[in-house]
């Protein structure tokens, strides 16, 4: 049996402590598999976001297990493993901003993922082009993000994510600074990553224009994870 | 990928100007290493230069140079007496003041002992030796005396017939040489009027006495020229200098001098350490301190600017720890911008250095030693100006990425 991309199981997330206390997540659990995207909706304040970075191991819960891989990664705010060497191994990240390093090109900004992960110079140039080539953003490899439309830095960025062929990508909100069309290529472009490459993908977004293009939806409230039977 | 560098030519602009700031700074604490290098070999320069095993000075004291030194002329002819001495040579040395063509002229007289010496030890790079016993003199180009040209010091005119070059005492005023007897007309050169006033005093006192009453002719000598008094001793010299037989014992030599209550003797080591120990010391300190002071001001500004710069980036190295890169290479990142600042700001420092330096007032000697060292210091005032961007970049947390 195929283990899921990633699984979270009963995450509970306290900020504070006494009269100062907030719970962002109650109880959530979640299972993505290889080869699913899924949706993650919900209002602001919801606890979207903390579960997103739990689950990039940048925010540890309080309490419940992370496994990735079918590896279990923290339980609880415990490491099981070095959690920066695992990112770069298995993870991939998009935001709302491209957040691309400024003084890197398009090129550099993907090729520098994939130094990190100890790929050789020149094998990761070679790999950095292929996926700028895949994702349609090749012409302008050897420009400087600021040259850039904002479709295209995202292109960027989803290429960035991709690098290392990570086994989950966790996307915050990346159509938010795009108008409706290039936001729909980018989600489309999700889609494409995870049924093409096998990659689970978890993109927390308020656009329901591109509900269609999600294996699943989850609703995000109070800190609860809701799973919706059908797409709508 | 080296980011540092990608980074760097990002913000080009700012990193240039500031590189150039510290490249001023180092070349200031560059300069002042060599200024006091350059009082060290001024200040040593004629002691080397003339050539003498043994400094006979006035008695308990540490003439000619760190302090004033008057001893007889004869005293030439008592040292050359004393077995193993080869050679006595007389020397004269002080500072004057005048004003030529319109502008301040100072300068170091040196007076040579005509005929023995006629100044052939010295290096000339235009021009000759001195050639008679009066009216000529040997210029050092710092003054701006041309080949020729006449000068009035006192009553005579004197012409400059050689050149050297780099030739300064230890105040860095350029040395001049003339005859010892030339020297000490300068020295002791007194308006006609004082001359006459000298002369009647002289008769004054002489007619105050008894033996100058019963014998008028001592009253007309004592009103003539000091040189015709056989009673008055000749002008005094500032020291003796003495070569030894290439056989001689040094130090027996040195101890028969030592017996002589009116003198005290140094050798040339002795002399150096005594223009060193005293003169040069205190400068020493004084432009060490500076240098500290700057070497720590150009370490802050480094600091603060690399910091800054981090503060610029904080969310791409955020960014960068967020896709796992480890921490060498982001404090290498933080690093090698520090190192490449201070490497740059330092070879712009020499680059300016061997420009300006030349045109200082004061000598400026670089030694090669001193480049290493400053070029080590460079690199640990660099690492340390890092530490504070480091420990910035360090403790940034991934998710800051997420927050804006």
């Amino acid at each position: 049996m195929i283990a899921p991309a990633v699984e979270v199981q009963h995450l509970r997330k306290v900020y504070g402590s006494g009269h100062t206390e907030v719970v962002a997540i109650r109880d959530a659990s979640l299972s993505i598999a290889r080869g699913e995207i899924v949706g993650m909706f919900g209002p602001s304040g919801s606890g979207k976001s903390t579960i997103l970075t739990a689950m990039a191991l940048i925010n540890p819960p309080t309490t419940g297990k992370i496994e990735i891989g079918g590896k279990l990664v923290l339980d609880g705010p415990k490491a099981l493993v070095d959690l920066r060497a695992f990112r770069r191994q298995h993870l991939g990240f998009v935001f709302q901003k491209a957040n691309l390093i400024p003084f890197l090109s398009a090129l550099e900004n993907v090729q520098i993922a994939l130094e990190v992960n100890d790929t050789a110079p020149k094998a990761a140039r070679k790999r950095a082009m292929e996926l700028l080539d895949y994702l349609g953003v090749g012409a302008r490899a050897h420009n400087l993000p600021v040259a850039l439309s904002g479709g295209e830095q995202q292109r960027v960025a989803v290429a960035r994510a991709l690098a290392n062929e990570p086994s989950l990508i966790l996307a915050d909100e990346p159509t938010a600074a795009l108008d409706s069309q290039r936001g729909r290529q980018v989600m489309e472009l999700f889609a494409k990553v995870a049924h093409e490459r096998n990659a689970g993908v978890l993109v927390v977004t308020h656009d329901h224009r591109t509900l269609d293009v999600f294996d699943r939806i989850v609703d995000v409230e109070d800190g609860m994870i809701r799973v919706r039977e059908k797409v709508a | 990928m080296n980011l540092a560098v990608r980074d760097i030519r990002h913000n080009s602009g700012r990193f240039a100007f500031t590189t150039v700031g510290i490249g001023l700074l180092l070349m200031i604490v560059m300069g002042m290493g060599g200024i006091y290098r350059g009082l060290i070999y001024e200040a040593t320069l004629l002691v080397d230069r003339v050539g003498a095993d043994l400094w006979v000075v006035q008695g308990h004291t540490r003439g000619p140079f760190a302090e004033v030194s008057r001893i007889s002329a004869s005293l030439e002819d008592r040292v050359r007496a004393v077995p193993g001495v080869a050679q006595s040579r007389r020397f004269v040395s002080h500072t004057i003041q005048r004003v030529h063509q319109g502008r301040p002229l100072r300068m170091v007289v040196q007076g040579l002992s005509w005929p023995e010496d006629r100044g052939e030890w010295i290096p000339l790079v235009a021009g000759r030796a001195l050639g008679q016993a009066h009216y000529e003199m040997i210029a050092d180009l710092s003054l701006r005396l041309p080949l020729g040209e006449k000068i009035k010091l006192g009553r005579d005119e004197y012409e400059v017939v050689g050149h050297t070059r780099g030739m300064v005492g230890t105040s860095g005023d350029g040395l001049t040489f003339f005859t010892v007897s030339d020297a000490q007309a300068i020295q002791f050169d007194v308006p006609g009027e004082a001359v006459r006033l000298e002369r009647a005093a002289r008769r004054a006192r002489l007619e105050g006495i008894e033996i100058g009453r019963l014998q008028p002719l001592l009253l007309d000598r004592a009103a003539g020229p000091s040189s015709s008094i056989p009673a008055l001793s000749r002008p005094q010299v500032s020291a003796v200098l003495v070569t030894l037989h290439p056989d001689a014992d040094a130090a027996a030599v040195r101890a028969t001098l030592d017996t002589w209550p009116d003198i005290t003797v140094f050798s040339t080591q002795e002399q150096k350490d005594l223009l060193l120990s005293g003169m040069v010391d205190k400068a020493k300190r004084q432009l060490g301190l500076f240098r500290v002071l700057l070497i720590i001001i150009s370490t802050i500004i480094i600091a603060l600017i690399i910091y800054t710069l981090t503060l610029d980036k904080i969310r791409d190295i955020a960014l960068l720890k967020l896709i796992g890169a480890r921490n060498r290479v982001i404090g290498g990142l933080i690093l090698q911008q520090s190192l490449l600042m201070g490497a740059f700001g330092y070879a712009l420092a020499w680059g300016i250095g061997q420009f300006t330096f030349p045109h200082f007032p004061r000598l400026v000697v670089v030694e090669l030693a001193d480049l290493i060292s400053l070029g080590f210091i460079v690199l640990v005032i660099s690492t340390l100006a890092s530490l504070l961007g480091i420990w910035k970049a360090l403790s940034v947390e991934p998710n800051t990425v997420l927050s804006a």
